[in-house]
């Protein structure tokens, strides 16, 4: 559960666009950027990162085999030159690139990836990235081959064998948790003030012969407000902002309209899911509300879902459709649509059902009145206003819904132990970009199965289906089977509706307009994804 | 005339939350939503909020919440907290030593705990008014050990004072003695402990919401309509924004006006 209720981070990153959105003229090597994180970072041990701040420090420090290609969504190499899957999923072989150098001039060998790859496994560190290391069928082997070769065996199928292992920070055997093959070093660090990164003066890429990066340092400033980290960023005091809300970026817009990007959808998604489980404290006539498809499709109906894009995110963000947003474009179901408001529509599922309206109550089969609570998490304004938006939008179907907020423990603790909840408004922060991620979510035999988990066999044949679908992509490492399994997944999803999604919000970023070569992107993180190339217009 | 001046302040405000039904034709939770974020108009005199609620009626029905509610909750600390630093003040010795000890022990408990407990014991569809009353009497219950070292003490030095002495040489004694004869010379104190609690009290109230008690959505009180303040950055643009804070201002200066002139009559 913790995965994806946390704020977890998706292993994304790609070789930097030669050309950039933003290009000013007479781009000059040097100069120092600066810019904010919200806390300090709880760990410089790439393999034991886990929070935002960490996570971003070791892209800036460490090197991957692999990278996303922003654009394509498509791996190819970094520190790999080249790489071939086996054995239909189950084994992945590097090539390493020469002449990669650590930042204090060792150089990157296979030794130094398979003690990688041994450090994430190794139980008494409990690394967050081991999960995808550990099976009941056996060990996972690493291995390094002669000629810059490394292989990685796993015991089973394993169709993410890209991400999973090309994704992994590389570390130098001599077990300095601090050496990075990436373009800066951490030079200072005090707690509670700033981080000082400055080049890495072995960094491998080059740029016209010339080597990489462009920026002379990078001044971490530790800012744990967002009103004052954007007012140093309109004082001039930083220069990028990696995430801003709505508001925010509205008033910049107008004071600095060079310096804001709308990346479009963002992989964060907000929704509201209805308690199925019978082994929950659910009082069973609203199970049975709960557990009819008409039901949840009428209410889906009734929702305004611009009203929450255009009011609760000032128009920046997008109707939701699914887990996917459509920025995904290897795995979102190409035609796949949010459910559309129709109060028309909503009222004839529920006649269907036996509902029907007495003056402005809705009234079920037994002349109850339909009335239901929604949790939500107390400390998110976007989600306090949604429900507001929700209780006023079922209303005009005659449904009452009470609004109750809770501290994100307890609301975890309900959702996930003891099930007392009715129906449930929440979201996912970089939501995973790869179906694996949603598998304990989707099987119904998942932990995660958020509407009603742990089921022994499938409730539903829908969900059977489901299940069907999902192993069908988790057991093969061909993107074609696994695309065509996961569509289903999606349109069974869509068509059912145990999740009503409802918005996207998109990827929304400052940056000062002199810095060259920023090619903002829906993906965490979304300026410095490129650290290596962005480099300063003349000033 | 700063009395007539403090009366007059808070009848506005009573009268304003009392007949707030009456003096705007919105509910305080109608959405007009092709008008959210509007600037104040004869239409809406204080502009609306983000979700096009009309601000005017929310700062109305939110003071119905504040100012009924906040100063019960300061009543009710100051009522726990005479009697227990009344009592720690006339007994003394290994008395008093325990009841200030319990009040340091009291005030070092970990309250947000409790305040998690009661919201996770609360019905899930438990009605606003509900639970911001309970939010109140929890206000109420855990607020009074400051006050009540403040009465302790006060009562500790008037032991010998002479007042005091006089009244028992004129046979008064006992709980007459303390309740009659001292514990009106402590009004200044505990006027001043009362105003003190009840912005603290509003403000608490808001910050409960983030544990999701308090006033919930779209319940207004002056708390989360100062709550929203804080991550506003257009106050300046806006400035009726800082209506709520200006109404709570009014309302503590008019009380703080009234108690004076009430300690002080010669001046007014």
């Amino acid at each position: 559960m913790t995965s994806l209720f946390a704020l977890f981070v998706v292993s994304l990153s790609t070789f930097a666009a030669e050309i950039s959105a933003t290009a000013p003229g007479n781009l000059q090597w040097g100069g120092e950027l600066r810019f904010a994180m919200r806390s300090d970072p709880k760990t410089f041990d790439p393999i034991l990162s886990a929070d935002q701040s960490s996570e971003l420090l070791v892209r800036l420090q460490h090197g991957r085999l692999l990278r996303v290609n922003r654009k394509t969504r498509k791996y190819e190499g970094d520190l790999a030159e080249s790489w071939k899957i086996l054995e239909q999923g189950r084994k992945i072989v590097f090539q390493l690139r020469k002449d990669i150098r650590f930042s204090d001039g060792s150089a990157l060998t296979a030794k130094d990836v398979v003690h990688t790859i041994r450090r994430v496994m190794d139980p008494s560190l409990n690394s967050p990235k081991s999960g995808a290391f550990r099976y009941e069928q056996g060990n996972v082997i690493a291995e390094a081959l002669a000629g810059d070769r490394v292989a990685v065996t796993f015991p089973v199928v394993v169709p993410s064998i890209e991400s999973e292992v090309g994704d992994l920070p590389m570390l130098s055997a001599k077990g300095d948790v601090k050496l990075g093959v990436g373009p800066f070093v951490l030079r200072e660090y005090k707690a509670a003030s700033h981080l000082k990164l400055v080049r890495n003066p072995y960094y491998w890429r080059l740029l016209s012969g010339r080597r990489l990066p462009q920026l002379d340092s990078l001044q971490i400033d530790i800012v744990a407000n967002a009103d004052m980290e954007l007012e140093r960023f309109r004082r001039g005091e930083i220069h990028l902002m990696e995430s801003i809300d709505a508001i925010s970026y509205d008033r910049l817009q107008k004071e600095m309209p060079r310096s804001v990007f709308d990346a479009g959808p963002s992989s964060d998604v907000e929704f509201l899911w209805f308690n199925q489980n019978p082994g929950s404290p659910l009082a069973p006539h609203k199970l049975a509300w709960f557990q009819s498809k008409h039901f949840r499709r009428a209410v889906s109906a009734a929702i305004r879902r611009d009203d929450i894009n255009r009011l609760v995110f000032q128009g920046r963000a997008t109707s939701s459709a699914g887990l996917m947003t459509p920025a995904n474009k290897a795995w979102f179901k190409a035609g796949l649509k949010p459910h559309a408001f129709d109060l028309v529509e909503a009222k004839r599922l529920l006649q269907q059902d036996g509902f029907r309206l007495q003056g402005d109550v809705l009234l079920d089969r037994s002349n109850r009145p339909v009335e239901f609570s929604v949790i939500t998490s107390a400390n998110s304004k976007a989600r306090s206003r949604m429900a507001s938006l929700l209780q006023q939008d079922l209303k005009q179907i005659g449904i009452k819904i009470t609004v109750a907020t809770f501290d994100m423990p307890s609301l975890i603790e309900r959702i996930s132990r003891s099930q007392n909840y009715e129906v449930c408004l929440f979201g996912f922060v970089n939501a995973g970009s790869d179906p694996m991620s949603f598998l304990n979510m989707l099987l119904s035999t998942g932990p995660q199965h958020m509407w009603n988990p742990g089921q022994k066999t499938p409730a539903t044949s829908w969900e059977a289906e489901i299940d069907k679908s999902m192993r069908a992509q988790s057991s093969t490492a061909d993107f074609k089977k696994r695309h065509h399994a996961f569509e289903r997944v999606q349109q069974i999803l869509n068509d059912e509706a145990p999740v009503l999604f409802l918005s996207h919000r998109n990827a929304l970023v400052a940056v000062a307009s002199s810095l060259g070569n920023a090619d903002p992107s829906v993906d965490f993180p979304r300026v410095l994804w490129n650290a290596d190339r962005l480099v300063w217009s003349a000033r | 005339m700063i009395r007539i001046l403090a009366i007059s302040v808070l009848t506005v405000l009573a009268l304003s939350a009392l007949l707030a039904g009456f003096l705007t034709p919105y509910s305080y939770e109608a959405q007009d939503r092709e008008a959210p974020s509007m600037a104040p108009s004869t239409k809406h005199l204080l502009g609306t909020d983000e979700l096009g609620r009309d601000r005017f009626t929310r700062l109305l029905h939110g003071a119905r919440v504040s100012l009924l509610l906040a100063p019960a909750a300061a009543l009710l600390s100051l009522a726990i907290a005479v009697a227990i630093g009344l009592t720690a003040g006339v007994a003394g010795g290994p008395i008093e030593q325990t009841l200030s000890a319990s009040a340091d022990l009291f005030s070092s408990m970990p309250w947000l705990f409790l305040l998690l407990i009661v919201r996770a014991m609360l019905p899930l569809d438990v009605s606003a008014w509900a639970s911001v009353g309970i939010t109140f009497v929890l206000l109420g219950l855990l607020g009074w050990p400051g006050a009540m070292r403040v009465v302790r003490a006060s009562t500790t030095a008037a032991k010998s004072e002479g007042f005091l002495l006089q009244a028992r040489a004129m046979g008064i004694g006992g709980p007459r003695l303390w309740i009659r004869q001292f514990l009106p010379t402590l009004r200044p104190v505990l006027l001043a402990q009362f105003w003190i609690s009840i912005p603290l009290y509003i403000l608490t109230e808001a910050n409960l919401g983030i544990l999701g008690l308090g006033v919930s959505e779209p319940m207004p009180s002056w708390g989360n309509l100062l709550f929203e303040l804080s991550g506003h950055r257009e106050v300046v643009d806006s400035p009726w924004l800082l209506a709520p804070a200006a109404c709570l201002v009014a309302a503590l200066l008019a009380m703080q006006g009234l108690s004076k002139s009430e300690s002080n009559p010669a001046r007014t």
